[in-house]
């Protein structure tokens, strides 16, 4: 029988679980065993390398890609094996807010947040017209309404992206890179709402981003993915205290360290033609 | 080592053509839902038809203007003059209007066509759809298909009324052909099932033609700006010798019937 999915009686204390997930492009392998498991009701980051496999995560939970090896659960559902229609119905229950927001370009602000609710419900306008305008305040945008998407900033369409993610009220949403390109103020508003709307609305949230200071203020835990493996999770005190190598140059943002400064190449003396 | 990269091109070339017609297949599986939501289909009726009409317009008009002349030039060494309105209608309503009506289509609608859904794809926001449970296939592909499928018969409807006239203006009041000659020997002519007739079947293969090759490139395209406008310039390129080719199938076809 199908796990229960009604978020009023959890099968188990964690939305997402990662067993075993290996996964890669052609013949290169870019996650290999990956486990990982999402609390419900929490913020988790994703922080690592860049093409360590942060976003492939992304992909995964969002069955963008299918693993070559193991389970993506979702509500104790493999993603895997479900069809077109099944995967359509987990996906309702998922927001994702894009790195630069994807907005429809040709939909104006409260078009772009209607568009879910248009698509997938068939209330009446007025009521479509209350919920956008809720979504929207809850963002600071209410007052943007009306606006196209290329009269809005980066920081703005990112936040209007973000009121469509929970235009349907999921239960996951997943954030890829939300504050790259940011000012500081847009910034420090991104990552204050993501905390509060998990908050408020009960969501459970997946933050992959490079930004350590912003991510580790708002995160539950952090899970640091590096070389295809998780090599680090725990609270973000736990990894600002972490004696591991790696851990420690990433948070300390040191050049050198376990990931070298320099390619692998021929010695130095070689290339210029000098004695060693 | 030779044999093996024709095999390869061979390979990869298959393995488009097959990537197309499961395409068009799973537009034309959407089509039901498309069409049921008819809001989106107008719409794009509209973008796609309404704003080719006045590059369609003028060139019907040329068309029919450059007709008429050359006509009148043939014609009236056989003292046939007055079938010039004839051959104007059956040039048009048979064969100009539903192929310049496409080639015009490709180059107006078509690369609109391409460059939208390249760029949607290059700004992720066909993956966004998808995230939302929400089909590409079936909010973005199927009803601009079926947008351009009834827009392109309407065209070449204005384009051949309007080369008509633009056909009547140089015989008539320019040559001085009499106008009864001209209307009455093209009403008698042209016959609605096998001219008219043929003329719109023609157009709605090039309507299915010219529209799913820009979807196609459009969805198929690599997001970046090189790869749209590649995908644009293989929009113009291949919908244009496609209808070419099928005007010449389609004619033979209806020669032999």
């Amino acid at each position: 029988m199908a796990p229960s999915t009604s978020p009023l009686s959890p099968a188990s204390p964690f939305l997402i679980e990662l067993r075993d997930v290996s996964c890669g492009y052609g013949e290169r392998v870019i996650l290999e065993k990956v486990n990982l498991r999402i609390p419900r009701g929490k913020v988790l980051a994703l922080i690592g390398t860049s093409g360590g496999g942060k976003t492939t995560v992304l992909r995964l939970l969002g069955r963008q890609i299918r693993p070559i090896q193991g389970q993506v659960l979702f509500d104790g559902q493999d993603l895997a094996p479900l069809n077109l229609d099944q995967l359509y119905a987990v996906r309702r229950r998922m927001g994702m807010l894009f790195q630069f927001g994807a907005l429809f370009t040709d939909l104006s602000v409260f078009e772009n947040v209607a568009f879910p609710l248009r698509e997938h419900t068939k209330l009446p306008e007025a009521m479509i017209r209350d919920l956008v305008l809720m979504k929207l305040n809850a963002v600071g945008l209410r007052g943007a309404r009306d606006l196209m998407p290329s009269e809005v900033s980066g920081g703005m369409a990112r936040r209007v992206a973000l009121a469509r993610a929970i235009a349907l009220d999921p239960d996951l949403v997943l954030y890829d890179e939300p504050f790259a390109g940011l000012d500081p103020i847009s910034l420090g508003v991104a990552a204050r709402l993501i905390r509060d709307l998990n908050d408020a609305l009960g969501l459970t949230s997946v933050i992959v981003s490079h930004d350590l200071h912003e991510t580790f203020g708002i995160a539950d835990e952090v899970a640091m993915i590096a070389n295809g493996r998780v090599v680090a999770q725990g609270t973000p005190d736990e990894l600002r205290h972490s004696e591991d190598p790696l851990v420690k140059q990433f948070v300390g943002a040191h050049a050198d360290g376990p990931v070298r400064f320099h390619q692998p190449a021929v010695p130095v003396a070689q290339d210029f033609g000098v004695a060693a | 080592m030779i044999a093996s990269r024709v095999g390869r091109a061979v390979r990869l070339q298959l393995a488009d053509v097959g990537g197309a017609a499961r395409l068009f297949l799973q537009v034309l599986a959407r089509s039901g839902t498309a069409l049921l939501r008819f809001g989106l289909v107008r719409e794009q009726v509209f973008f796609l038809g309404n704003r080719s009409l006045s590059i369609i317009g003028v060139s019907g008009l040329f068309v029919g203007f450059v007709l008429a002349l050359q006509g009148y030039y043939t014609l009236q060494r056989y003292g046939s003059a007055e079938a010039v309105g004839l051959l104007v209608a059956l040039s048009l309503v048979r064969e100009l209007g539903p192929v310049v009506t496409a080639l015009l289509f490709a180059g107006r609608a078509g690369t609109s066509l391409t460059a939208e859904i390249g760029l949607m794809k290059a700004g992720e926001q066909l993956t966004a759809m998808e995230m939302m449970a929400v089909d590409p296939l079936t909010r973005v592909l199927a009803p601009r298909f079926w947008g351009g499928v009834i827009a392109m018969p309407l065209l070449a409807a204005v384009f051949s009324a309007v080369g008509i006239i633009g056909g009547w203006l140089v015989a008539v009041p320019l040559i001085g052909i009499d106008a009864g000659s001209f209307w009455s020997q093209m009403q008698g002519g042209v016959d609605v099932w096998a001219d008219v007739g043929n003329g719109v079947i023609k157009s709605l293969v090039f309507g299915v033609t010219v529209t799913f090759v820009a979807l196609l490139q459009g969805y198929a395209c690599k997001p970046t700006p090189e790869g749209v406008s590649q995908a644009t310039t293989r929009t113009v390129v291949v919908s244009s010798l496609a209808v070419l080719a099928l005007d010449f199938v389609l004619t033979a076809m209806m020669f032999s019937i």
